[in-house]
């Protein structure tokens, strides 16, 4: 029975609508001039026969509904459908399993177990109607008036419905059968009446939204009553959420209904609930009772349950707009391709270029992996042809990252830099195996010092993360956990890798919150994370990324949620850390804080490297046309009284990345030769490397040294 | 705290009262009043008349709710009609089994439901899909079916416990244990359902959250992120249902108690109910409201606990 009483409950996902077409919708007010809009009605029927189109494609909710067919017909019909009459008696056949004469056994007295469950059907059935028929009159009446009226109407409906949250239904409906005794219908009406508020809350929501939209405002605007506007306008767009409901809450009536029967509290001939009230007291002597009664019941139950499930399911499709066969899985998008449909040409690709650029590691692409000094001493953190693939909708795998070569000196700063989605954050993820998602590196190596980082053991991984590389992240309160105290999020970091007690850990945390200069340690160890600001947080972040003193810190755009002067702390508290001789790995798209920090700049575009330099020749003599827009369209330089200068268009979604060189359909250099096929990296001069054939158009200096196993 | 204490009394006084007055505005439209119930049609009109005064089934309808209602406030809920006792003793006499089994399959249903949503959504894959399935079948079985099934299964089939016979914990304590361990499986597992599912779609939320990634970016095991920071976060909505669990389990108090013939006030409630029992049965809608509010009072408190926001 609890589980039935739940079903009262409406899940609020069910009246969280996307208001889908207001364009459609502003259209129907034009028409709307010879009277009455027309427009919506049509548009209704068209939405309508698409909804069930869609609907007829899922095959278990199809299933449920046919079974609630055949069921309330088999019920309807049974007089002539039933083998015998609900009283007849064939006392042979008492209590017996199924067989030619009872296909579904008899019970006491010989009692047909089949024909009673399809006339017993009747009278539940006809409970469950009576119920739901004040469900949703009441609720779908209460809802709309609420949502439209507003002010006290509103608050009281409101309140009604917190106060039947509150009540045990149960038990009302046993005071309503305790002063109509057997009066089923009584109780079913008491039942409906009960689980109304819960309805008229989702409709009201429904309501309140819909109210506020263009074509309902004009509709009232040209002088429609509100009783019109109710009915041609807000029911069609209800109607979705009111089936939901009305078949969950038509679950929870069966469960109810028979539960009644079954306490022998309903009508006394024979319903669902008095079946498996017989199977209750015979249960010794014959339990196959239980089967045939308790089949029906429960598939009844879960068919309608199932069918709820399947048209808010459907509606969630209209509203998302996905003509999508298979359900989405809700993932997070890795980059902002996510919403984008695979492109085949780029599926098939995938794996092949991985495998090569997992052969090329071993073989020396000299040209391809310049990217530090030659005969300089090895570097503290050296990723080679990093290569990251995310899952799609179809389970396929999609890469993102693709071959992205660069190194980290001890005590260096090395900026990452370049547009959203252009597979910053996924590459900094993936040094540390951070990766969301499902996704996974599926080509290249990290190597920190001499352990390799892609290929090593939870428990190795676990000792570098916060041991030997610090992490910073982008939104620093959601990066901490809002049930814990930074105190005790410092006193975690610390004791993760040193162990020793909890006081030596404080005290150490207190040093750490000197550190990155908050005023008042003590205090901050004792606080919340949604008592600090942004500045603040983020200064918290850092100090658990420093408990352990790491080689490295890599931080994920640091600056981006903050206020301007709190950057210029943070970006401060960074360059002191740097200075100190902690390697700092700094994501941004955001030149001014690159400069602040760098020595060095990886541009990346579209998943892959396609250009890395020194920070002040990148700055003066861009090697890519990439680089060379991102600089110009920086607003720091803007001239004023010009439009800012961009690159035009957008990064392409990994799904279609070109096969030539990424950038070509943006660049207005790119010819054929840029688009025939992929472009590698190659070394400009000692210290830089590019990703573009058309170099000399940008250095047309001599110092550009070609060296060989770039594309010609 | 203070603001979700004034939630609360905003809710339960009118809960309370609505409760009050409907039972009451509800037994006095009934045809054939108290009067005629207790002496049935036999009676001379004149001691019908006679217990009707005595009763002030004369008064007007406010006069009477009003006298019902302060001699309920001091504990007074009038007399049972079937067996002549006040409402109050055998309310008192029948709580503790009541309680005991709803406490039992509180702990159960918690328990189970956690530790399923837990594994299904931490280790995912197939063990994810048999949660769901579960889930869906738990939600559509009836309490009362499914006892009846477990009663076959572990008292006829295999005789594990008794199928009836509560006897109190003060005679026998295995005894005690061993008759309601069927009806807590019963309304416990019934009732495990949406917890389940609520813990799983908490800690699959709580585990796309940034604070879980920058956990593990700090070395962090898995499990202590699971077990101390995403579960703690997670129970936050789970506490929430359990106050909508627990009006549901009294809700199945009536069916397991009359199933299984635990002497409690579900059970009772129901033969109040057959035998047209009026005070009875208002009394145990009142009293059940006032448990509802208690709870809810005790979930607040915990949701305060579980939520710095709240709390500081």
């Amino acid at each position: 029975m609890t589980s039935q009483a739940t079903g009262l409950i409406p899940d609020p996902t069910a009246g969280s609508l996307d208001p889908d077409n207001t364009t459609v919708a502003v259209g129907a007010v034009g028409a709307g001039d010879s009277g009455e809009p027309a427009a919506p009605a049509r548009d209704s029927q068209q939405r309508r026969r698409g909804f069930v189109r869609r609907f007829v494609r899922k095959p278990v909710a199809m299933t449920a509904f046919c079974w609630l067919v055949i069921v309330v017909l088999g019920c309807v019909f049974a007089p002539l459908l039933a083998p015998y009459g609900p009283e007849d008696q064939d006392l042979m056949a008492a209590l017996s399993t199924p067989s030619a004469a009872h296909p579904l056994g008899a019970g006491e007295l010989g009692l047909d177990v089949l024909s009673r469950l399809l006339y017993g059907g009747r009278i539940t059935l006809l409970g469950v109607l009576i119920s739901c028929t004040v469900f949703a009159v009441l609720g779908v009446l209460a809802g709309m008036i609420a949502g439209f009226r507003g002010g006290w109407v509103d608050r009281l409906v409101m309140w009604l419905a917190n106060l039947a949250f509150a009540l045990p239904a149960v038990i009302i409906l046993l005071v309503v059968l305790a002063i109509f005794p057997n009066n089923e219908t009584a109780a079913m009406v008491a039942l409906g009446i009960l689980g109304a508020p819960g309805l008229a809350r989702i409709v009201r929501s429904v309501t309140l939204g819909l109210r506020e939209e263009l074509y309902v405002k004009a509709a009232r605007l040209s002088g429609l009553g509100t009783g019109t506007i109710l009915r041609r306008h807000l029911l069609p767009r209800l109607a979705g959420p009111i089936i939901v409901q009305v078949s969950l809450f038509g679950a929870a009536a069966v469960g109810l209904e028979t539960g009644l029967g079954f306490l022998g509290l309903g009508v006394t001939t024979a319903t669902w609930g008095t079946l498996a009230a017989e199977a209750n007291s015979r249960l010794a002597d014959q339990p196959w009772l239980l089967v045939p009664t308790g089949f029906v019941i429960i598939t009844f139950i879960l068919a309608l349950g199932l069918l709820g499930d399947g048209i808010r399911d459907t509606l969630a499709e209209r509203y998302s707009l996905q003509p999508s066969k298979k359900r989405r899985r809700r993932r997070s998008a890795p980059a902002d391709g996510a919403a984008v449909r695979p492109d085949a040409h780029r599926q098939r690709k995938a794996r092949p270029a991985a495998a090569a650029s997992a052969a090329a590691d071993s073989t020396a692409d000299a040209a391809g992996r310049a990217t530090d000094v030659d005969g300089a001493p090895d570097p503290l953190l050296q990723v080679d042809g990093l290569t990251v693939a995310f899952p799609n909708q179809d389970g396929c795998e999609l890469t993102v990252v693709q071959d992205v070569s660069f190194s980290v000196g001890a005590g260096e700063a090395v900026g990452i830099v370049g547009e959203s989605g252009c597979g910053k954050t996924v590459t900094a993820s993936a040094i540390l195996g951070l990766l969301r998602g499902g996704g996974r590196i599926t080509a290249g190596s990290v190597r920190l010092d001499d352990t390799e980082l892609t290929t090593a053991d939870a428990a190795t991984m676990r000792s570098v993360r916060g041991g030997r590389i610090g992490w910073i992240s982008q939104d620093p309160i959601a990066s901490l956990d809002p049930s814990f105290t930074a105190g005790h999020h410092l006193v975690e970091a610390i004791r993760v890798h040193r162990g020793g007690s909890k006081a030596v850990a404080r005290q150490r945390a207190r040093e750490l919150l000197e550190l990155v200069r908050i005023p008042d340690p003590e205090r901050m160890l004792r606080s919340y994370p949604h008592q600090l600001s942004g500045g603040m947080a983020q200064r918290v972040g850092i100090a658990c990324a420093l408990a352990c003193d790491p080689q490295l810190v890599i931080a994920d755009e640091p600056t981006t949620a903050l206020d301007v002067t709190v950057q210029a702390d943070i970006l401060q508290l960074l360059r002191t850390l740097q200075a100190s001789g902690t390697a700092v790995i700094l994501v941004t798209h955001d030149w001014g804080v690159l400069a602040d920090l760098c020595q060095r700049a990886v541009v990346m575009y579209a998943g892959e490297v396609i250009e890395q330099a020194p920070l002040q020749e990148l700055i003066d003599r861009p090697a890519h046309p990439y680089t060379r827009g991102l600089l110009r369209s920086n607003p720091h330089q803007a001239v004023r009284g010009e439009p800012l200068p961009t690159v035009r268009g957008t990064v392409p979604a990994p799904s279609h990345w070109p096969a030539g060189c990424h950038f070509a359909d943006r660049c207005e250099l790119a010819t054929s030769v840029c688009r025939a096929e992929p472009v590698t990296l190659h070394r400009v001069s000692a210290e830089r490397s590019s990703r573009c054939l058309r170099i000399d158009q940008l250095l047309p200096r001599p110092d550009v040294e070609q060296v060989a196993g770039h594309a010609r | 705290m203070v603001k979700l204490l004034r939630r609360w009394l905003l809710t339960s006084i009118p809960l309370v009262l609505l409760v009050s007055v409907l039972t009451f505005v509800l037994a006095a439209l009934v045809p054939g009043d108290a009067a005629r119930a207790i002496l049935g049609f036999n009676a001379t009109e004149e001691t019908y008349q006679n217990l009707r005064s005595t009763m002030g089934l004369d008064d007007p309808l406010p006069v009477r709710f009003w006298d019902w209602f302060t001699a309920a406030l001091r504990g007074d809920l009038g007399t049972s009609i079937t067996n002549g006792d006040t409402v109050s003793h055998q309310i008192a006499v029948r709580i503790g089994p009541t309680i005991a089994l709803t406490v039992g399959a509180i702990v159960i249903a918690t328990v189970v439901g956690v530790g399923l949503g837990l594994l299904s959504s931490w280790r995912g894959g197939w063990l994810g899909k048999v949660v769901d399935v579960v889930s869906l079948l738990a939600m559509a079985v009836p309490a009362y079916w499914f006892g009846l099934l477990l009663v076959w299964v572990l008292a006829i089939a295999l005789p594990i416990f008794p199928a009836t016979g509560y006897v109190s914990p003060g005679d026998d304590f295995v005894m005690w244990f061993q008759g309601l361990v069927l009806p807590w499986l019963t309304l416990g597992i019934t009732a495990s359902a949406p917890i389940a599912k609520q813990t799983r779609d908490g800690v699959l939320t709580e585990l796309n959250k940034d604070y879980v990634t920058v956990l593990r970016s700090r070395g962090v095991p898995e499990r202590t992120i699971v077990f101390k920071h995403v579960l703690r976060n997670a129970a936050t909505p789970v506490v929430s249902i359990l106050g909508l669990m627990f009006i549901g389990l009294l809700s199945g108090t009536v069916l397991v108690e009359a199933l299984f013939v635990i002497p409690g006030v579900g059970g009772w409630a129901v033969e109040a109910t057959q035998a047209h029992d009026i005070p009875a049965i208002q009394g145990i809608a009142v009293l059940l409201t006032l448990l509802v509010v208690a709870v809810n009072l005790v979930i607040e408190v915990l949701y305060g606990l579980l939520n710095p926001k709240v709390r500081t």
